[in-house]
């Protein structure tokens, strides 16, 4: 089938670890937001959820660090970080090993994916699901590009990751939803944490909303690093998702630069054909 | 000298419970399996959080390393820049403090500007 959904959205762990810190409305409204995207996700009556993310060494580390990994287990134990911190429950969520395989088998013809049988999910796609499948009915295919530790891969490889998830997905009978999470600009858990360059979250934005691909990889990381921080890196996911909407344009349904929670907090949707 | 390895333990200690008690039963002959210098096992001990920042440990996984220490949010952040302070400028790796308002200040800037619109 042809994928039903492509989205992208904000993980930040503030957005559930500090809620009643930000300005209630503002919170309210995302949130809401949030609740709009797991709807939204659900009308398409997808069989399971892609969530492509930018992990912070649950499961990888610089001792063996891919560019790109999938899940590949019939379950999922997370989140990792503690929970008076995080505020989200420990659970299990369900995965589909053989949908898994089917995928990665089929991305692995243009892009050398890493799978991996165990998979720890912390805050990067936990924060999403607690919003967006609160009751963790939905079968999950985690994936993950290296955001974290340099090197990483070139804008050009995470959007030739999402096109291979795209042809993946269009192969499988099953009805496949795709989101990437991750931050725009932001300098997480460090002393600048709250630092957000709006302005270029927009910039951004724009290029992704109006699916540019020459736009949006014409960042280096030089430049991101120096006008959107370490956090800034994670914009592979939200390229990766756009390159997955295969040419549809996309729609930014809620942005607002929220400093305690560290980021534009952003829910946007591509028009993908359900 | 060695933040590898530094960063190596805390991801450990981070993730799996039984390295968390394995290293609160027998801290020095877990540290010696890492190749660290004095100063780094010192801060990871302590734990120095102000100082593991300074020495380059990722954000990611210091802001966990801080919350399994039970180190409230706004304390995390008040130890790394203690540890700016008394150690000077990050010397590795990607998480350098570059300057910044406060989100306070932030705050009371983005609402004037929504109060403008």
């Amino acid at each position: 089938m042809p994928l039903v959904y492509c989205g992208a959205c904000s993980h930040a762990p503030g957005i559930t670890a500090r809620a009643e810190r930000a300005d209630t409305q503002t919170r309210q409204a995302l949130e809401g937001a949030f609740r709009r995207m797991g709807d939204e996700i659900r009308a398409t009556k997808p069989d399971a959820l892609v969530v492509i993310a930018a992990e912070h060494f649950a499961n990888f580390f610089m001792n063996n660090m891919p560019a790109f990994a999938m899940g590949m287990a019939d379950s999922y134990e997370g989140p990792i970080e503690d929970e008076a911190f995080l505020r989200i429950k420990h659970t299990t969520v369900p995965g589909n090993k053989a949908l898994s395989k089917r995928l990665i088998e089929k991305v692995m013809q243009t892009v050398d994916v890493a799978y991996a049988e165990e998979w720890k999910f912390d805050h990067g796609i936990s924060v999403p699901l607690h919003f967006l499948t609160p009751d963790y009915d939905l079968p999950i295919i985690p994936a993950n590009i290296n955001c974290q530790g340099p090197p990483l891969a070139p804008l050009a490889r995470a959007w030739a990751f999402g096109e291979a998830l795209r042809t993946a997905a269009d192969s499988v009978p099953e009805r496949i939803a795709l989101i990437g999470t991750g931050g725009i600009s932001h300098w997480p858990a460090t002393p600048d944490s709250g630092k957000i360059n709006a302005d270029w979250d927009q910039e951004f934005l724009r290029r992704w909303s109006a699916n540019d691909r020459e736009a949006l990889l014409s960042y280096t990381d030089a430049e991101t690093y120096r006008d959107a921080g370490q956090g800034g890196f994670e914009i592979r996911t939200f390229i990766a998702a756009a390159a997955a909407a295969k040419g549809a344009k996309g729609t930014v349904q809620f942005c607002e630069p929220v400093p305690i929670f560290a980021v534009s907090c952003t829910i946007a949707r591509m028009a993908v054909a359900a | 000298m060695s933040l590898y390895q530094v960063q190596k333990l805390i991801y450990e200690l981070n993730r799996d419970p039984r390295a968390r008690e394995l290293f609160s039963a027998g801290r020095d002959a877990v540290l010696a399996e890492y190749q660290l210098t004095d100063e780094e096992k010192g801060a990871l001990t302590k734990p120095d959080i102000g100082l593991l920042y300074v020495l380059g440990v990722n954000g990611q996984l210091l802001m966990h390393f801080a919350a399994l220490h039970k180190i409230e949010w706004p304390d995390y952040l008040e130890r790394m820049r203690q540890g700016l302070k008394d150690h000077g400028q990050v010397r590795e790796g990607v998480y350098a403090a570059t300057g910044y308002e406060g989100v306070e200040a932030h705050d009371a800037r983005l609402k004037q500007e929504r109060e403008k619109r």
